[in-house]
């Protein structure tokens, strides 16, 4: 659990956190969203202490960090960036046993854990422990730098837009493997965003940041459905609020149970994104739902497209 | 059969003939040796074999218009043979002279050996382009090899500049040691005091700051004056505190000489610890404090082995600048190979002066190739 109370920083005469209180509960992906120099970043970072707060406290587990020695307190938490941040002069393998190493784990262990998290990560190649991070693709090292976080099992992640530099399909894969992981671990995850489809995408619930205050925070129907003021309406995307829902939205929870469709079937857990998708490349307005391989119902165009309380 | 002989050097225009002639017309007009009745005095010229030279050199130049491969070769054996064999001619003749002359003759190399020996090396170095490593390096230890043989056997005795070191063989072996010492104190000290104070500017952002200013400000103080200025304070400080002055501290000797030297090296220090610190991807840096180093462990596990090629790089320069700085500081009684070119200027005997820097010029490149050596080792490394 982290707990912002009247989170107060400021550089020079620029206030970047003005009074933010927050409580991220345990095993939550909470992703923290809004547009650049809002001050996500700086918020993060007050949690593993790279930045002193000014006044109120960051609490982890009901303590304040503050009273912690900072590099034990680091070491327990996950910490990966949008640069990634690989040491040049170390292998992959020895970059993912960073925090490992200066928690002094056996070594056998730490062969362990980094073999574990490579087949994790997807970077089962042969020989890649032993590579050095130049050689690898960006997404490979963003996958590297992930393992890297993940190392030493913390409960609690801090990453800062790690995905930000990659190309759509890499990301969207790299989305995948880590919220799965997460569901797996039940590791809470502090995520930094400046793009709505990610958060949406990926967080339990959703903070929108602007100007060092959260002027929402819920899951990201919350924000899709009631949007707080006009401000979270026009960052939620105004009409393209409606295509981000069908994103968040699945399936399963929308189809006419029971009902008859023809058609090639889509899963019970499918987006409706990807269920309008179907219909638009099938040319039809109904389509079989399956779970588990039978059919379980239909979902029809007229529910996606009617506004729903 | 067209004249269109390579360049020597990429991208010049001077070919090979030019050097050739450069060569003949060393063997005719520049003497070959000088000889002089003692060591204070400058030499007639002498050049017993110049006909023999200057056919060597006609070869070598009607060689550089031929195309055929033969040519070619030809022209490299000849370079070879002058490279090995113009410093054994001169040797020979040298015994040749003083086997008539009395004990005080000298006999020392003049400027047409000097020129004809450059002239052989530079054709030898653009022949060799282009082939094999192993053959060039081959080639040139070869010609090393037959030189230091034929010293061993006494084949340059007869010349002035070995029978001044001859003559001069503990003062010399004395000096080298003292210049070293001079030198490897200095380095050591530089590097423990120069490398702190380059990570505290990097640190606190301070490059252009007092500390560098001043440093920077004492680089362009000129080294004769530097030694004479500290000469009263360290005689001050070892006036002021006797337990100073019975460890050999004091006005003058290696105290004051060292100081001096660290003076000059410090900027060179400072400057490239700094410039290794920001080798170091800032991104690596955040991560590394990200993930819980210390200070400690981010400078020994990132910032070292990250920064460490470019400090090695400025030791280099620094190594190279202290061993010739050195020299000066023999003025000031801290002995050295400085003393041979000084005493020599003072006795007006050019052979010791020559001597002693030779001997510096060695030495610097020794270590240059030593530094140059460490760096190749770190960098395959990484
Ligand atoms: N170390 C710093 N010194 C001075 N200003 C900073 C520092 N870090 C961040 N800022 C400023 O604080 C504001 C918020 O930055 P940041 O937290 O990085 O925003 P975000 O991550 O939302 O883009 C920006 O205006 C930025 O310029
Ligand atoms: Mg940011």
């Amino acid at each position: 659990m982290i707990e912002f109370d009247h989170v107060h920083k400021r550089f020079g005469q620029q206030v970047v956190i003005d009074d933010l209180s927050l409580r991220i509960e345990s095993g939550e992906f909470f992703v923290l969203v809004g547009p650049s120099g809002s001050g996500k970043s700086t918020l993060l970072r007050t949690v593993n202490r790279l930045v002193p707060v000014d006044a109120g406290q960051v609490r982890i587990d009901g303590e304040d960090v503050a009273t912690r020695d900072a590099e034990t307190l680091r070491r327990g938490i996950g910490y990966a960036i949008q640069s990634v941040g690989l040491f040049p002069h170390r292998t992959v393998a020895e970059n993912i046993a960073t925090v490992p190493r200066l928690l002094h784990w056996p070594p056998h262990e730490i062969r362990a854990r980094t073999a574990e998290l490579l087949s994790l990560l997807h970077l089962d190649e042969p020989g890649m422990g032993s590579r050095y991070p130049h050689t690898l693709s960006g997404g490979q090292q963003q996958r590297v730098g992930v393992a890297r976080a993940l190392a030493a099992r913390p409960r609690i992640v801090l990453m800062d837009e790690p995905f930000g530099a990659l190309d759509p399909l890499t990301r969207e894969s790299l989305q995948a493997s880590l919220k799965a992981i997460q569901r797996d671990t039940g590791t809470t995850i502090l995520f930094v965003t400046h793009d709505m489809d990610e958060a949406f995408g990926l967080g339990d619930r959703v903070g929108l940041m602007l100007d060092g205050g959260l002027v929402q925070v819920g899951s990201p129907l919350d924000l899709l459905h009631a949007p707080a003021d006009d401000r979270v309406r026009d960052f939620v995307g105004g009409t393209r609020a409606r295509l981000r829902e069908l994103a968040v939205r699945t399936v399963g929870d929308n189809m006419r149970r029971g009902e008859q469709a023809d058609g090639d079937p889509v899963d019970a857990d499918a987006s409706l994104q990807d269920a309008l998708g179907a219909m638009l490349s099938q040319g039809r307005d109904r389509l079989p739902v399956q779970m588990h391989g039978e059919r379980v119902g239909a979902i029809v165009l007229a529910d996606l497209v009617s506004r729903r309380a | 059969m067209s004249a269109k002989p390579a360049p020597l050097i990429e991208g010049t225009a001077l070919p090979v003939w030019v050097l050739s002639a450069v060569g003949l017309v060393a063997a005719w007009l520049p003497a070959f040796l000088r000889v002089a009745p003692n060591r204070l005095l400058t030499g007639e010229a002498l050049s017993p074999h110049a006909w023999l030279l200057a056919g060597g050199w006609l070869l070598a130049v009607a060689c550089s218009f031929v195309t055929v491969p033969a040519g070619r070769w030809v022209l490299a054996l000849l370079a070879w043979t002058g490279v090995a064999g113009l410093p054994l001619l001169a040797g020979a003749d040298a015994r040749d002279v003083l086997a008539h002359a009395t004990p005080f003759t000298r006999v020392q190399p003049g400027a047409g050996f000097w020129l004809g020996w450059l002239a052989a090396a530079l054709l030898l170095l653009d022949r060799l382009r282009g082939m094999r490593k192993a053959w060039q390096a081959g080639a040139w230890f070869a010609a090393l090899a037959a030189i230091v043989a034929a010293s061993a056997t006494g084949a340059f005795d007869g010349l002035s500049l070995v029978r001044e070191w001859q003559a001069q063989r503990a003062p010399f072996a004395a000096a080298l040691g003292e210049h070293l010492r001079l030198a490897a104190v200095t380095l050591v000290l530089a590097l423990a005091f120069g490398a702190p104070l380059g990570w505290w500017v990097w640190r606190t952002g301070r490059a252009n700051g007092v500390l560098v200013g001043t440093l920077a400000f004492l680089q362009t103080v000129p080294s004769l004056a530097l030694f004479a200025l500290l000469i009263a304070p360290f005689a001050w400080l070892a006036h002021a505190w006797p337990a100073l002055g019975a460890l050999g501290f004091g006005g003058t000797g290696g105290a004051p000489a060292v100081f001096a030297l660290l003076l000059y090296a410090l900027l060179p220090v400072v400057r490239y610890t700094v410039a290794g610190l920001d080798a170091v991807p800032a991104d690596a840096r955040e991560a590394a404090r990200g993930l819980g180093m210390s200070r400690a462990q981010l400078l020994w596990s990132v910032q070292l082995p990250l920064g460490w090629p470019v400090l090695l790089a400025g030791l280099r320069i620094v190594a190279v600048q202290t061993i010739g700085l050195a020299a000066v500081a023999s003025l000031i009684g801290a002995g050295g190979l400085g003393r041979f070119v000084f005493l020599g200027i003072g006795q007006g005997a050019m052979d010791m002066v020559l001597l002693g820097t030779l001997a510096i010029i060695a030495l610097a490149l020794v270590a240059d190739l030593l530094f140059q050596g460490l760096l190749a080792l770190t960098e395959r490394r990484a």
